[in-house]
């Protein structure tokens, strides 16, 4: 039994309707769409999970990474209509409210990882994504990867240097990256 | 204060109260707001950079499903007055006397006969959803008759200038000309005088978050609310209710969790006049979030400046003279007047010592976006004009750049120094304290100079380089701000200030600072910040300075209710109030530790004692009203290796010591510092926003305005000196800014001295491999 109860297309809304049934943070959703409709905006708007942010709806900022069927994604990019009969998880579905926080999520506070916190769930799901994904192969993640993973966002507030603490420290890797004078210090090398 | 200076939470980095929420997916953004039935607007923006509107036709669009209202020029020209940012543009009297010119262009709500730039608003559409606003704004038929449009800042002041405001004389919006000594009698005589252009690109905040605000009528009260991402409720609050006739007591404007500001959700937009009016003029909740191409296009641009500048100096590098004159555009219309101008021109100079100085801003119109100050406000522009100019000196006389910074740096033992100039509020500028010396030293040695140049001589064949910045920021703007402390029906304290966080972390920083005034827990301690229902006079977060102003009034605020609080608490335990104290929210009475008496138990107590003062319980408001600006301080230093097959810049090391008075929470302290080189890395290497000869906007998009990703920012290297501030009881200054300042002419001069044996000048950003290749090839060319 699902307490997401998602609101339907206004009345007016010209474009082809469609029933889709998928899962949002373990629950079941069943709900009417319009076909333009976009992934983002049904999160938001529709099921009122505000979490995911939306910063260009271009596909450029990574502000509204979700994870869809266990892959992080842009969810300005999708269209409700297309995650019919797949796996949904936001921000909202890492640490219910009075748990603690996930291990990702704690290493943002502890590291001062988020100052406006706009563009954070991105992070926060990008971060989430590498990390279960290392857990799944059995090792830690390269550098590459770890760069991969803190590119796929912009941050206008921190510089980035605190997030990258932050996804390292959830990575389990070492926290401070060495500075290397004879490369981009900006950039890890393997 | 109560409690012991060791167990001040002041200087400690709290972790912040404010991550919890926003880590869930908790935060409350403006858009993250469910107001039921609201109503959502898209606007149809002019396409044109300068053109006569000869007809507009809203019909077909007032047709479409699930439109609501069509708005356009002519139906709300007579309802709501024009857009003015009236105190950005006030001239104070010591600035009058310099006779400036700071022309008032009211911005119209919606075009009426002309539009001016590409992206103002022409018209608003109502619906029930965006989608439906901006399937409405597509049938709306508008017909344009083109004017020449005028891009280029020098094209402007032409004689035969096309006009970019029709009915104005010219093109020029705002001058200011100030000075001291005789500037042409000193570089006649100088030893050594270099005069060089440089441009700082029109760059843009680009907060992550973009502008937006719900506004709802109150169906009992016929009061306005508005939820903002604003970085100035009150402003917006009395703005609105000026321009569509509402008592200032009848609009309360509400800053909720905010996405990030930097200077631009500082300043209002028509946009924030029409969403209220419609919301008011409906009877019915109304949202606008601006998408990005709105954001880009037509939200407030920044930055954009020409320095022709000109340093004179005896033979050992002592300057003599500066001249400068500033051109900034403005873009289509005077918004804030004075502010970057002025700024730009009296931070110039910054930490040097100078006897004659002739400077002088010019604001040009030109059809494009509207300016406005971004984190700095003028003084990124500045620095890299003055600072790109004293490598040119250095290098000139043959002194090491840093060396020859160090010979003109005002001492400690000259402060509080006056500089000979009117600050912004047309009073003399006197720097209240710092020790430059001290921090440009802790620099060269950290970015170890002499390892550098030697490096250099080792490996001839790479280019890598060394630069600096040295820059000043008079922070702490007045006239004010205000905090209202109250102890809660639970024994909770609540603090209320008009100055909201857009991620600095007013939360925990504030509470900081009230618990060790008042001898509360800081658990025990809320802040809400930018409401104008919880405090009725604000300024807001802007200009560095709610840590001076709102965190001095925070104290001032709770010492009152602290008083308040042993003179109740006198009464209730039958004690004198001078034996009694607080720690940790509990009273108790010196000596006697058996008695105590919490907050909670004492509020309770308060309106029911007989013979109590009658007033409501424990609550104090206070304004605090800087005296000066408390002058914060940095210096960057950096060392670049440049590829010159492929244009690349790399930063290879990364240094900031900078200087602002008593630090409150580091970790957050130095958070704000790297953030805003994050900004300033941005825009000296990568960012852009173009304009093409029409007019167009050509980089609309985030993957055209190219911001800094995570491997554009190095790890940055900080240190630190303090100079408590004389100029408020906690010795405070801004920081905020800083960051943003230095690294555009820190990185251009190390860039600059990678270059050297290539013969490269470096006049402005940004520095793009192609960029770089095209200064290679023509240096290759003259050579």
């Amino acid at each position: 039994m699902s307490d997401l109860e998602p609101s339907g297309p206004p009345t007016a809304e010209p474009t082809a309707r469609h029933t889709i049934s998928f899962t949002v943070n373990g629950e079941s959703v069943t709900a009417e769409i319009e076909s333009r409709l976009l992934l983002t905006d049904f999160l938001r708007h529709r099921l009122r999970l505000t979490g995911t942010h939306v910063g260009c709806e271009q596909g450029a900022c990574g502000a509204c990474t979700i994870q869809l069927d266990g892959q992080p994604v842009r969810s300005c990019l999708i269209l409700a209509a297309q995650v019919d009969g797949r796996d949904i998880r936001t921000i909202e579905g890492l640490a219910g409210p009075g748990d603690e926080l996930t291990a990702v999520q704690q290493a943002f506070a502890d590291q001062h990882g988020l100052q406006c916190g706009f563009c954070t769930p991105g992070f926060v799901m990008s971060v989430t994504s590498l990390r279960e994904q290392s857990q799944a192969n059995g090792r830690a993640p390269t550098e590459a990867e770890v760069q991969d993973c803190v590119d796929s966002s912009y941050c206008r507030c921190t510089g980035y240097v605190n997030i990258r603490k932050a996804a390292r420290q959830a990575l389990g890797l070492p926290i401070d990256v060495p500075v290397s004078l004879d490369s981009s210090s900006g950039q890890v090398s393997e | 204060m109560s409690t012991e200076p060791n167990d001040w939470l002041i200087g400690q980095s709290v972790p912040r109260v404010e991550d919890d929420r926003l880590l869930r997916g908790a935060g409350r953004y403006t858009d993250d707001l469910h107001v039921p039935d609201a109503a959502e607007v898209a606007f149809l923006r002019s396409t044109e950079a300068h053109a006569r509107i000869t007809s507009i036709d809203i019909s077909a669009a007032q047709a479409m499903p699930g439109v609501v209202a069509v708005y356009d020029g002519a139906s709300v020209v007579d309802r709501i007055k024009p857009l003015l940012n009236a105190e950005e543009l006030r001239v104070p009297p010591g600035i009058a006397d310099l006779d400036p010119v700071n022309k008032l262009q009211p911005a119209p709500i919606l075009a009426t006969d002309e539009v001016n730039y590409v992206g103002q608003p022409v018209a608003m559409v109502v619906a029930e959803t965006r989608y439906l606003a901006e399937d409405a704004i597509e049938v709306i038929d508008v017909t344009y008759e083109l004017l020449p449009a005028v891009i280029d800042v020098e094209a402007a002041q032409a004689e035969d200038a096309a006009l970019v405001l029709l009915g104005e004389d010219d093109n020029i919006g705002v001058h200011v000309r100030h000075g001291k000594g005789d500037t042409d009698a000193a570089l006649a005589s100088a030893a050594a005088v270099i005069t060089e252009t440089f441009s700082t690109q029109r760059y843009v905040c680009a907060p992550i978050e973009t502008r937006g605000l719900v506004a709802q009528q109150d169906p009992f009260t016929g009061s306005l609310t508005i939820w903002s991402t604003t970085q100035t409720p009150h402003r917006v609050r009395d703005h609105v209710a000026e321009s569509i006739g509402l008592p200032v007591d009848d609009v309360r404007v509400q800053s909720v969790d905010v996405g990030g500001g930097f200077g631009q959700k500082g300043i209002l937009v028509v946009e924030e006049l029409l969403v209220p009016f419609a919301a008011h003029d409906l009877g019915r909740p109304v949202r606008w979030i601006a998408d990005r191409f709105e954001n880009l296009t037509a939200d407030a641009h920044a930055r954009e400046q020409i320095h022709h500048i000109t340093l004179g100096a005896d033979a050992d590098g002592t300057l003599v003279a500066v001249k400068d004159h500033i051109i900034v555009n403005l873009g289509a219309r005077n918004m804030v007047g004075l502010v970057v101008p002025y700024n730009a021109l009296c931070h110039l100079i910054g930490p040097y010592q100078v006897a004659n100085a002739d400077l002088e801003a010019t604001g040009v119109l030109t059809n494009t976006t509207f300016t406005s100050p971004y984190r700095g406000a003028g003084r990124p522009e500045a620095t890299f004009a003055m600072e790109r100019a004293m490598d040119r000196l250095a290098a000139e006389l043959g002194i090491e750049p840093s060396e020859l910074r160090r010979r003109n740096l005002i001492t400690s033992e000259q402060m509080p120094y006056e500089t000979g100039l009117l600050d912004r509020r047309g009073v003399p500028q006197e720097y209240d304290s710092g020790d430059y010396p001290a921090m440009l030293d802790r620099a060269v040695e950290m970015i170890d100079v002499p390892a550098v140049r030697a490096r250099q001589a080792a490996e001839p064949d790479r280019r890598i380089g060394v630069g600096f910045a040295l820059y000043l920021e008079m922070t702490g703007l007045g006239p004010f701000e205000g905090a209202r402390v109250e102890v809660m029906p639970s024994g909770r304290v609540r603090l209320y200030t008009g100055a909201p966080s857009q991620g600095q972390g007013h939360r925990t920083v504030f509470a900081q600072i009230l618990a060790d005034t008042m001898g509360v827990a800081f658990d025990d301690i809320d802040v809400l910040a930018g409401d104008t229902a919880s405090i009725p006079y604000g300024v807001g977060t802007i200009a560095s300075r709610a840590l001076v102003t709102a965190g001095n009034a925070t104290a001032q605020a709770g010492e009152l209710v602290r008083e308040r609080i042993l003179d109740a608490a006198a009464g209730v335990l039958e004690a004198n109030a001078a034996d009694l104290t607080i720690e940790q929210g509990i009273i108790s009475v010196t000596g006697t530790p058996s008695v105590e008496l919490t907050l909670a138990e004492l509020i309770r107590s308060v309106p029911k004692l007989a013979g109590g003062s009658g007033s409501d319980g424990l609550g104090e408001t206070s304004y605090f009203q800087p005296p000066n600006y408390a002058t914060a301080s940095g210096a960057h230093a950096v060392t670049v290796e440049v590829d010159t097959a492929t244009g690349r810049v790399e930063i290879l090391d990364y240094v900031v010591v900078h200087e602002a008075g008593t630090i409150v929470n580091p970790v957050v302290a130095d958070a704000q510092v790297v953030g805003g080189v994050g900004q300033g890395i941005g825009g000296i290497m990568s960012e852009h926003l173009r304009y093409d000869e029409n007019g167009q906007p050509i980089t609309s998009t985030f993957s055209d305005y190219l911001m800094p990703i995570s491997e554009m920012v190095p790890e940055i290297r900080m240190d630190e000196i303090v100079c408590p501030s004389p100029t408020n009881p906690l010795g405070v200054k801004g920081l905020g800014e800083g960051g943003a300042v230095g690294p555009p002419a820190a990185i251009a001069n190390a860039v600059e001295d990678a270059l050297r044996p290539e013969g490269v000048s470096v006049r402005s950003g940004p520095l793009t491999p192609g960029r770089i290749l095209d200064m290679l090839r023509s240096a290759a060319v003259s050579q």
